[in-house]
C-alpha cells in the first residue's frame, strides 16, 4: 500500500511539473497550449543527444546530470519562445479558438516531424544516475532516482511559486494575466512577458521530459501525447493558474492511476483519469484551488 | 468549359495508362516478385528490421546462384509501422497493385491475423516467418508459417520453469492488447497447472505503457518464485528494469517476443540476470548450415543475426523450394507445394509443414548472462 503510494507520487510529480507549465501559459493568456506535451518530448530527446557529449567532458555523475538537465531546459525554453513568436504572436488578437487550433497544429508538427527526423523507434535513454536503493525492506523499496525526481520537481515548483509571487517578473506576469491593456499602460511589455511565460513553461516541460526519461528510459517522438493529456487533467483538477493546484492535481492523478492499475484494472486507468476530470468540472468548474471570479471584464 | 473537361478526361486516361504501365513493369516476365510486409518502424521495429535483413540475404544468395527456375527473385517491402491497420493496407497494396506471387510476413500475431484473411480471399499464399499464435494459420488453407506455435512454446516454458528451475509459484504479467501475449499466457498456465504448479497472481498492461510499478508491486505481494512475461521487448525491457528497481530478483521467463538487442540496451545487463526466454534459433548452434548463415549475415550487416533474421531467411528458402517443386508461381500449385514441405533443413531447424500448415520444430531456451543471451537447452516437439 505504502509502496503503491510512492509509485504514484513519483509518476505524479512528473505530471505536476508538466501541469505547471500548462497552467502558467493558460493563466497569462487564457489559452490551452496543446503543444506542451511535445515540448516535453523534445526535452527528453535533447537530453538523449547531449548525454554522450556531456559524459565525454564531465565523466559520469551528478555534474553530467546537472549539465544535461540544464541544456534541455535551455533548449526547450528557446523552443517555447520561438513557437510563441512564430505561431502564436501573429494570432494573439484573433479569437482564442484560432490559437487553440494552431497549437494542435504545432503539436502534430513536433510529433510527426520528430518521427520523420528521429525515426519512430523507441530509443534507450542512457543511465545518467544509477538507481541505488536507499530503502530496502520487504514491504518498501525506494531507489534514489524516484526520490531525486520528486525532490527536483518540488524544488522547481517552489522556485516558480517564489518567482510568480515575489519577483518583479512575477508581478508583471500577474498584471498581464489580470488585464493586458492596463498592464501595458503601466509600462509592462506584453510581448516580452508572453514570450517569457512561454519560455518558462517550455523549460519546465523540458525538465519534465528529462525526469520522465530517467524513470522510464525508453523514449520516442510520440511519448509526449499521454503525459501531456494527463497533465492537462491535472491542471483542470488542481485549478488553472494555481501552482499548488498543479502540484496537488498532478500527484492525485499519479496516485489514482497507480491504484486503479493495481487494484482494479489497467484497462480502465485512462478512463478513470478522464472521469475524474468530468466530475471535477461538474462540481467545481474552477478546480480545487481555482478562483472562479478571476476573469473580470 | 468543354475544353477543360476534355483536358481532364485526357489526364485521367493518361494517368490510368501510366499506372498500368508501372504495374506491368513491376511484375515483369523475367523475375519472380515476392511481397513482404514487416514492422520496419514502431514499437517492434527490431523484429521487422531483422526479418527483412534475413530475407534480403536469402534473396541475394539465391540470385547469385542463378535465381529460381531461370528467373531472378525480387522482393517488394511494405512497412506496417507496428500497427495492425497498416498491415491491412500493406498487404492489399502488395496483392492488388504489385501482384506478388506470395506474401511473407508478419512477425507479430496481431498483424498477421489482420493480413491473413486478405491473402486467403485473394488466393495468394502467405508465409509468416514468426507469428506463433495458433489462430493465424486457421484463417485458411493459403496461410502458412515456418515457426512453432504457442501451445508448444507455452508448454515448453512451463516445463522448463517447473522441471529445470524447480519453480512452484508463478505470477503472470501479460499484454491485453496483444493476441500473442494472451495466447502464450493461456497455454503456459494450462501446462504449468498440469505439472503441479500454482499461478498466484495475474496482472495486465497495454502496449505502449511505460509505468508498470503498480502491477509489479501488486505481484510482489504474492511472493512468487518467478514472473511469466509473455510480451514484446519494448514493454518487457521497462518491466524487467522496474521489477529489479523494486527489488524483485526472482527469475523472469518470457517467450520469443523478448528476442531483441533493445532489451539489453533499455533494461541494462544487470537487470537481465535471471531472465530466461524461449526462442527459435541461437547463433551458438554449431551446426554447419547455421554457422554458414551466421558468417554470411555478419559479412553483409556487421552484426550477429537474431531469431527473426533466421526465420526471415528460412521463410524465403521454404517459399523458393515450394516454387521449384510447383514448377512455377500458380497460386494453387504453390499452395499445394508449400503444404507438402517435408524435412526442409533450415537454419532454425528441420521444417515440416503439418496438416494445420504449422511447422513442428524444436525450441531453444536462452538465459541472459552479462547482457548476452546464452544457450541453455534445446527441447524437441
Amino acid at each position: 500500500m505504502l509502496q503503491q503510494l510512492i509509485n504514484g507520487l513519483s509518476l505524479g510529480s512528473i505530471y505536476a511539473l508538466i501541469a505547471l507549465g500548462y497552467g502558467l501559459v493558460y493563466g497569462v493568456l487564457r489559452f490551452i497550449n496543446f503543444s506542451h506535451g511535445d515540448v516535453f518530448m523534445v526535452g527528453a530527446f535533447v537530453a538523449f543527444f547531449s548525454a554522450p557529449l556531456a559524459t565525454r567532458f564531465l565523466g559520469s555523475g551528478w555534474l553530467t546530470f546537472a549539465a544535461v538537465l540544464f541544456i534541455s531546459i535551455l533548449f526547450c525554453a528557446a523552443l517555447g519562445a520561438v513557437i510563441e513568436r512564430v505561431a502564436y504572436r501573429p494570432l494573439r488578437n484573433r479569437p482564442k479558438l484560432t490559437m487553440l487550433i494552431t497549437s494542435i497544429g504545432v503539436s502534430l508538427l513536433l510529433e510527426y516531424g520528430g518521427q520523420l527526423w528521429l525515426g519512430p523507434d523507441p530509443r534507450a535513454f542512457p543511465t545518467l544516475i544509477p538507481n541505488r536503493l536507499i530503502l530496502n525492506t520487504p514491504t518498501l523499496v525506494l531507489g534514489q532516482v524516484p526520490v531525486i525526481v520528486m525532490g527536483f520537481s518540488i524544488l522547481l515548483m517552489g522556485l516558480m511559486y517564489l518567482v510568480v509571487q515575489r519577483s518583479r517578473l512575477g508581478i508583471a506576469l500577474r498584471a498581464v494575466s489580470q488585464n493586458q491593456a492596463a498592464a501595458s499602460l503601466m509600462g509592462v511589455s506584453i510581448n516580452r512577458m508572453v514570450m517569457q511565460t512561454f519560455a518558462i513553461g517550455a523549460g519546465l516541460a523540458g525538465a519534465g521530459g528529462v525526469f520522465y526519461a530517467l524513470l522510464y528510459p525508453s523514449i520516442n517522438p510520440l511519448m509526449g501525447i499521454f503525459p501531456g493529456l494527463k497533465a492537462f487533467v491535472a491542471v483542470v483538477f488542481g485549478g488553472i493558474g494555481s501552482i499548488p493546484g498543479a502540484l496537488i492535481g498532478g500527484m492525485v492523478i499519479g496516485i489514482l492511476e497507480t491504484f486503479v492499475t493495481a487494484y482494479l484494472s489497467p484497462t480502465y486507468r485512462d478512463a478513470i483519469a478522464f472521469v475524474i476530470l468530468i466530475a471535477v468540472l461538474l462540481f467545481r468548474p474552477a478546480g480545487l484551488f481555482g478562483q472562479s471570479d478571476r476573469e473580470k471584464v | 468549359m468543354k475544353n477543360k473537361m476534355r483536358l481532364c478526361l485526357w489526364m485521367v486516361v493518361c494517368m490510368g495508362s501510366l499506372s498500368l504501365l508501372s504495374c506491368s513493369k513491376l511484375s515483369s516476365k523475367n523475375e519472380i516478385l515476392l511481397g513482404e510486409y514487416s514492422s520496419l518502424t514502431g514499437t517492434t521495429a527490431t523484429f521487422g528490421q531483422s526479418t527483412h535483413k534475413g530475407l534480403q540475404l536469402a534473396i541475394d544468395e539465391i540470385n547469385r546462384s542463378g535465381g529460381v527456375l531461370g528467373k531472378k527473385l525480387r522482393v517488394q517491402t511494405e512497412d506496417t509501422q507496428s500497427k495492425p491497420e497498416e498491415a491491412a493496407t500493406a498487404v492489399n497494396k502488395l496483392i492488388n497493385l504489385n501482384h506478388v506471387v506470395a506474401v511473407i510476413g508478419e512477425v507479430a500475431s496481431s498483424r498477421s491475423l489482420v493480413a491473413a484473411p486478405i491473402c486467403q480471399t485473394a488466393g495468394i499464399p502467405m508465409i509468416s516467418p514468426a507469428s506463433t499464435n495458433p489462430e493465424v494459420t486457421q484463417k485458411g488453407d493459403f496461410i502458412f508459417r515456418v515457426c512453432f506455435i504457442d501451445p508448444f512454446q507455452g508448454s515448453v516454458l512451463a516445463k522448463f520453469a517447473a522441471d529445470s528451475l524447480h519453480i512452484k509459484r508463478v505470477v503472470i504479467l501479460k499484454d491485453v492488447k496483444n493476441d500473442y501475449s494472451i495466447g502464450l499466457a493461456q497455454f503456459f498456465r494450462t501446462q504449468f497447472l498440469r505439472l503441479g504448479g500454482v499461478i498466484v497472481g495475474e496482472q495486465a498492461y497495454s502496449e505502449g505503457d511505460t509505468d508498470f510499478k503498480a502491477q509489479l508491486t501488486a505481484l510482489k505481494e504474492k511472493a512468487p518464485d518467478a514472473i511469466f512475461l509473455p510480451g514484446y521487448y519494448t514493454e518487457a525491457a521497462l518491466i524487467i528494469k522496474q521489477a529489479r528497481d523494486l527489488n524483485i530478483r526472482v527469475p523472469i521467463i518470457g517467450g520469443d517476443g523478448l528476442d531483441s538487442e533493445k532489451l539489453a540496451e533499455v533494461a541494462g545487463a544487470q537487470a537481465l540476470e535471471n531472465v530466461y526466454y524461449s526462442n527459435h534459433f541461437t547463433v551458438q548452434n554449431q551446426a554447419p548450415e547455421v554457422q554458414k548463415f551466421v558468417t554470411a549475415f555478419q559479412a553483409k550487416y556487421h552484426q550477429k543475426p537474431d531469431a527473426m533474421a533466421a526465420l526471415g531467411y528460412d521463410a524465403v528458402y521454404v517459399t523458393v523450394d515450394a516454387i521449384k517443386r510447383a514448377g512455377g508461381t500458380n497460386p494453387e500449385k504453390l499452395k499445394n507445394a508449400l503444404a507438402a514441405t517435408k524435412g526442409f533443413l533450415g537454419v532454425t531447424g528441420k521444417i515440416s509443414i503439418d496438416e494445420n500448415r504449422n511447422a513442428a520444430k524444436s525450441v531453444v531456451i536462452l538465459q541472459y548472462q552479462n547482457g548476452v543471451p546464452m544457450f541453455k537447452e534445446t527441447i524437441n516437439p
